[in-house]
Parts: C-alpha cells; sequence; structure tokens
C-alpha cells in the first residue's frame, strides 16, 4: 500500500539525511524513517547532482563525449573512458596495438588501487575513526603523481580514447610504479593493523547489512557488493577484456553477505591489482599507443554494448548508432544506482550507524548514481 | 622550595591586615572566582590547540602553524571568530531553554573544578565530602545536554541528546564505583586526605591489580561520561552531524566547546588525583635519595604533568578508534563493566581490610 508523503506510525521519527551531509559522500537525500534508533525504511531522493550526461552525450562526437564519462565515477574515471572507448572500437572494429592494450589495463589497475584507498579511508571514518582518512590520502597521492605526469590530469583523466591511449607513458612510470608497489605493499598491512583488526571496528561490521546472494542478484547488485554476498560478478574473469585473460588473479568472492565481507573484498582487491600491475609493469610490448583512426568516427548503423569492471561493479555503455557522426542514444549502466537500490533492503532493522556503516560499504559515488 | 602554597598564604595574610574576616572572605572569593574563569580561558585555548596538534601529528599533518609562534595563537583566533558571530536561535526552538543550555553545561564544569587539588596547598574547597561532590556534581551536566537537544526543534539534536543521556547515566556507574574502590583503600572523601594517602607510593601501583583495573575502568568510564571518542556517540559527526549541539552558533557553540575541553581536564584531574598521586611527587619506598631529588620538582608540575598525560591517552583513543554503536555501547557498560567493577570493588574491599596494599 502506498503512504501518503510526510505520514507515520505512532512512534515514528522522520529524518532526512542529506542532501548534505557529512557521511553521505555527495548530495545524496535519505529519507529514513526511524522508530527509535531503529531503522523502519530508507528512501533515496535521487536528482541533486543530475547533469542529463546521457542526453549531452547525443549532440557529442564519438570522440568527444568519452570526456563526460570522466565525471561520472569520478574515482574509475579511467575505467568509465575505457569502457566507452572499448564500445566505440568494438563498433568501429578497431584493432587496438598490444602497448595501448597493457597501459589500459595498467592504468585500470592503478585506478582501482587508487579508488579503493579513498573508499578504506571513507569508510574508516564513517564508522568514527578519522586518522584512516588522512592515511589513505597519502597513498592516493602517490597514484596521482604517477597519474599526472602520463596523463596530464588528477581526476579527470580523458587518458583512454578510441583506438588506444591518448599519449604514450612517461619515460619514468615503470620505475615510479615499481617504487609505488614496494611503499604500498608495507602500508596495505598497516592498513589491516589500524582498522581491520580493530575490535571496535569488527563489531560493527560483522553481521551488520546482510545481503544474501539471491537478494543481490535481484537489485543487481554487482563490484565487491555482490562478490560479497558470493556472487560471481567479475567482468575481468567472465568477459575478459584487453589483457586480462592472459593474467594470473583471482576474483575475490566472500561469503558473509555483511558488511565485514564486502570490507575484506575490497582489501583483498588492492592485493589483487598490487600483484595485476605487477605481472604487467616489466612485461609492456613496445610499439604504437595508438591505432591509426579516420579524424571523423562514425558507427555503423547499429547496437552496441561493452561492460568493463570498475572500483564499484559493472559499467556498461550502450550505444545506438544511425550511422551518424553522434549517438542516437546513449545509456550507461552504472554500478552505483543498483548498488544504491538494495540500501533500503540491507538497512531495515538495523540503527542509524549501522545505515552509515552499510553505505560506506556499498563506496558510493553520487554523481556516478545521478549521471 | 618554590611553593604556590606560600603564595597563597602571603596573599591570605596581607588581605587580613587590611580589612575584617568578612570582607577578606568576599574579596577572595572574588579572585577565586576571576581565577576559575580565567582558568577555563586558558584551559581551553591550551587543550584545543594541544588536540589539533596531536590530532595532526597522528594524521600526518602539521596543525596550525600560521597564526602566532608555531600555531599557538589559532585557538585565540578562532574564539575571536566566534564571538563576533551571530548566535542564530532557531525557529520553533524554546528560546529560553536553548539560550540556558549552554551556561548549565559550563557552570557545572566550573562547580566540579572546586574541590581539585592544583598542588600543595591550592585547592579552591577542600570540602570533606569531595569525591563524593565531584560525581554528584558531573552528572549534572546531562541536565544541559538534554534541555540543548530538547529546545533546538531539531531531530539531529534530539537523538544526540537522547543518546548523550542514556550514555552518562549509564556510565556514571562505573565510574562512581571506581572512584569508591580508592576511598575505600583510604577511609577518606577528601581530597587531601586521598592524596596524602599516597605518601609513599601510589595507588595505582600499591593497590595491586584491582587498582589497575578500576584505573582502566574508570578512565574508559570517564570518556565515554565526557563524550569522547571512541564513545562520542552525542555528537557522532558520520552519524548525526553534530548531536546535541547542531543548532549552535557564535559563543554559544563555543561554551558547549570549552565545556567538553574542560569536563576532560577535570576528569583527566581527578584519575590523576585518584590514582596517581595528584600533586604528591613519585616516591619510592626507602629510597631517601630518590625521593628527596622527586621533591624539588614542584608539586604543581607533577600535577599537570598527570594530568597532561592522562589527557594526551584520551586524545589518543579518539584519532584511533572507530566509534561504537549505540547498543553496544550500553552493553559495553551494563554487562562488563559494570559487573566486573562490582567485583573489582568487593576485591579491593578484601584488600583493603586485610590491610595487603603496600
Amino acid at each position: 500500500m502506498i503512504q501518503e508523503v510526510g505520514t507515520t506510525e505512532q512512534g515514528e521519527l522522520v529524518i532526512n539525511l542529506g542532501p548534505q551531509h557529512p557521511s553521505t559522500h555527495g548530495v545524496l537525500h535519505l529519507v529514513i524513517t526511524l522508530s527509535g534508533e531503529t531503522i523502519k525504511k530508507v528512501e533515496p531522493h535521487l536528482g541533486y547532482i543530475h547533469r542529463s550526461i546521457e542526453k549531452m552525450c547525443e549532440s557529442l562526437s564519438y570522440r568527444q563525449f568519452i570526456y563526460v564519462t570522466s565525471r561520472m565515477d569520478y574515482l574509475s574515471s579511467h575505467i568509465n573512458n575505457h569502457g566507452c572507448a572499448l564500445c566505440v572500437e568494438k563498433g568501429m572494429q578497431i584493432e587496438v596495438p598490444a602497448r595501448a592494450k597493457v597501459i589500459r589495463v595498467l592504468m585500470d589497475e592503478l585506478t582501482r588501487l587508487a579508488s579503493h584507498q579513498l573508499w578504506w579511508g571513507a569508510m574508516a571514518m564513517d564508522v568514527g575513526a578519522l586518522t584512516p582518512f588522512f592515511h589513505a590520502f597519502r597513498e592516493r597521492e602517490a597514484i596521482n603523481d604517477i597519474m599526472e605526469e602520463t596523463c596530464g590530469a588528477r581526476l579527470t583523466m580523458n587518458y583512454m580514447v578510441p583506438g588506444g591511449v591518448m599519449a604514450d607513458l612517461h619515460p619514468d612510470f615503470p620505475k615510479k610504479v615499481k617504487e609505488f608497489i614496494r611503499f604500498f605493499r608495507t602500508k596495505i598491512d598497516e592498513y589491516d593493523e589500524l582498522v581491520t583488526g580493530n575490535v571496535i571496528f569488527k563489531s560493527r561490521m560483522e553481521g551488520i547489512g546482510y545481503l544474501s546472494a539471491e537478494s543481490a542478484v535481484s537489485f543487481g547488485c554487482t563490484g565487491p557488493t555482490a562478490r560479497g554476498s558470493g556472487v560471481s560478478c567479475d567482468i575481468r574473469k567472465l568477459y575478459p577484456y584487453e589483457v586480462y585473460g592472459q593474467l594470473q588473479f583471482e576474483e575475490v568472492t566472500a561469503t558473509g553477505g555483511d558488511c565485514f565481507a564486502r570490507y575484506m573484498v575490497r582489501m583483498q582487491e588492492m592485493r589483487q591489482s598490487l600483484s595485476i600491475i605487477e605481472q604487467l609493469i616489466d612485461n609492456i610490448p613496445e610499439g604504437e599507443f595508438q591505432a591509426k583512426t579516420k579524424a571523423v568516427l562514425k558507427l555503423p548503423k547499429g547496437e552496441f554494448y561493452s561492460r568493463v569492471e570498475t572500483a564499484r561493479g559493472e559499467f556498461g555503455v550502450y550505444i545506438i548508432s544511425e550511422g551518424g557522426t553522434t549517438p542516437y542514444r546513449i545509456k550507461f549502466r552504472s554500478p552505483g544506482f543498483s548498488n544504491l537500490s538494495a540500501l533500503d533492503h540491507m538497512a531495515r532493522g538495523y540503527k542509524i550507524g549501522d545505515l552509515v556503516a552499510i553505505m560506506g560499504t556499498l563506496d558510493l559515488v553520487i554523481p556516478d548514481i545521478d549521471r | 622550595m618554590l611553593s604556590i602554597e606560600n603564595i597563597t598564604h602571603s596573599i591570605d595574610a596581607w588581605l587580613n591586615s587590611l580589612f575584617n574576616p568578612t570582607v577578606v572572605l568576599l574579596v577572595e572569593s572574588l579572585i577565586v572566582g576571576l581565577c576559575v574563569i580565567s582558568l577555563f580561558a586558558v584551559l581551553g585555548l591550551v587543550l584545543v590547540l594541544m588536540e589539533r596538534k596531536v590530532s595532526a601529528y597522528m594524521q600526518i599533518r602539521l596543525g596550525p602553524n600560521r597564526v602566532g609562534p608555531g600555531g599557538s595563537l589559532q585557538t585565540v583566533a578562532d574564539t575571536l571568530k566566534l564571538a563576533m558571530k551571530e548566535g542564530l536561535t532557531p525557529d520553533g526552538a524554546d528560546k529560553f531553554l536553548f539560550n540556558l543550555a549552554p551556561f548549565v553545561v559550563i557552570v557545572v564544569a566550573m562547580m566540579i573544578l572546586a574541590p581539585v587539588a592544583f598542588a600543595k596547598g591550592l585547592q579552591i574547597w577542600d570540602l570533606n565530602i569531595g569525591v563524593l561532590y565531584i560525581t554528584a556534581v558531573s552528572s549534572l551536566s546531562v541536565i544541559g545536554i538534554l534541555m540543548a537537544g530538547w529546545a533546538s526543534n531539531n531531530k539531529y539534536s534530539l537523538l544526540g541528546a537522547m543518546r548523550s543521556g542514556a550514555q552518562i547515566v549509564s556510565y556514571e556507574l562505573s565510574a562512581g564505583i571506581s572512584v569508591i574502590s580508592i576511598v575505600v583503600l583510604t577511609g577518606s572523601l577528601r581530597i587531601q586526605d586521598i592524596i596524602a594517602s599516597q605518601q609513599d607510593g601510589w595507588w595505582l601501583f600499591k593497590g595491586h591489580i584491582p587498582a589497575l583495573l578500576s584505573f582502566v575502568i574508570f578512565i574508559i568510564a570517564v570518556t565515554a561520561e565526557t563524550n569522547r571518542a571512541p564513545f562520542d556517540l552525542a555528537e557522532a559527526e558520520s552519524e548525526l552531524t553534530a548531536g546535541f549541539h547542531t543548532e549552535y552558533s557564535g559563543m554559544k557553540f563555543a561554551l558547549f566547546f570549552l565545556a567538553e575541553y574542560v569536563n576532560i581536564f577535570i576528569v583527566c584531574a581527578i584519575a590523576a588525583t585518584l590514582y596517581l598521586g595528584g600533586w604528591m611527587p613519585l616516591h619510592i619506598g626507602h629510597w631517601a635519595g630518590f625521593n628527596r631529588v622527586m621533591d624539588y620538582i614542584p608539586s604543581s608540575l607533577w600535577f599537570m604533568g598527570k594530568t597532561f598525560f592522562l589527557i594526551f591517552v584520551i586524545m589518543w583513543f579518539r584519532w584511533t578508534f572507530p566509534r561504537l554503536r549505540i547498543d553496544q555501547l550500553l552493553n559495553l557498560e551494563w554487562k562488563y563493566l559494570l559487573p566486573i567493577s562490582m567485583v573489582n570493588l568487593l576485591l579491593m574491599t578484601l584488600i583493603a581490610i586485610e590491610g595487603w596494599y603496600f
């Protein structure tokens, strides 16, 4: 039965968490119905940062629209760009040079690391520990510096273009990345010591925000959110793109389905990303970094879809082309939106403090949800 | 030997030579009042700066370093800024209670200062039920917090105040029982007697494991009572934005802030008095030479050193631990701390009766 807006049963309290709130990490607005401190219902209200990116893309050429996608999930901008470039390449049947493929995977994994680092800091901050945030930013800074040298940007990279990457790697790139790996391998152990093993942290995470494998699938959750419930959904493993098929890495899954399982999945993913980078950094093939393409790209008439694994889950790009220089219609399948839809299901019956922890483990990026 | 006792005595003698005893009492009360207020101001400035510096070094930052040498005047600048800000009262708020709440909190904090012995002979009011007075008055601050939360007409404030009420009322119990376990050993509620009983060793070392246990419980309980992380549920930034003082601005907010820091100072001072000998220097059994050297360090320095060490520990907690959830917080108190401290009190009584302490 649909309840009239603003009405509550006896003893219920409705509070607005957001759109300006320290722990929604952006302009997410949650309308929470509480009974005491216990959550009865969570209703996300979206649209505060809607920029109509999909519509904008319809008037931009196939080279231009990729730049807009950096502004969606700004923490995985490389991977968003990558997904769009893959889709255009699929339509145009462009063969990407081997060097570009490896560079793309390296950048993707560095982005995943940077994103998970930020998530780790924010996650700890959500459950009340403020210090890890600064530690996480110290390590993220190293990645940003590496990115800046090669891509010229630190957040919205716009480095992947149809046919390869925009520029060749900076000569210092392999050296710096190796330094970073050595540095970060010690720091990730520190992360575990400072936060993972903490009694209070564990008691805040274990058994909280349970999401069963069935619900994870039915809500369309992907990425670490679904893998924490034991659903195997890593696009890098299931539908390998670029060189992922030839790499040795494991898809991290956990069976707990609670906040701690999702937390551990991301922590393990950081180690997996490190190992992927280690495998590739000494084996970057020589050659072109970008395939020869026409000045004006035109996709043939038809529908094209590509999917990549961002730090938050499956990112899908769906292009309908009428054969022109701009897409007829574009649809992005962003992981954050589907993951957020499970929030109500996960948070019911828990306390307000738990809601913040659950949101932390969903790793929401609001511009990715609103687009 | 440098002692503040001599100074206070000479002031007293000088005033007595000028006026009759009633006027002397009035003048002395006035001086003490002014001293307390200026102590408040100084403590606020020092502790806020200390917190910011401690947190900065734990977070690989430098902290405030622009205003004054090494950032030492940062809090002065902040206070000036807050003093100049408009004190907003939200629509629908109960204006009287809303404006009264910060004063209740700050007055309570001032009142607790009365029996604290800052140094040898420097104590405002050495009343014979000092410890009882402290535990009684410190529980009044919850009224101010509930007032603030209720009068703000804000749901976050209300939730924060209710949390705080539940928290302070629960944690008072184990804090009180920890205090009693020292009272059992000394046989007196007077602060000076408690300090004097630690002449040849602090209770923390003399009272075997029960004293250590009650010290740990006391520190946990007072951290919760002052609403500090990991028990800062009343203001829980990531959940309730700022909890009970969400709607406060300007000087009214500053008063809450000041009261928080002064409360930390007071509870650490009490912990130092009960367990670490207050202003009493570190004395070890019959090492006469060592004890004499220790006596040369002024008693005020001993007191401040111990207190600030404990304050540092409490700040260390805040910048390391995640926050507990409200039900975990209450479980911790009612299921663990309270039973443990009760059993501990029995053990302590046994030790006191049998005279097993050193």
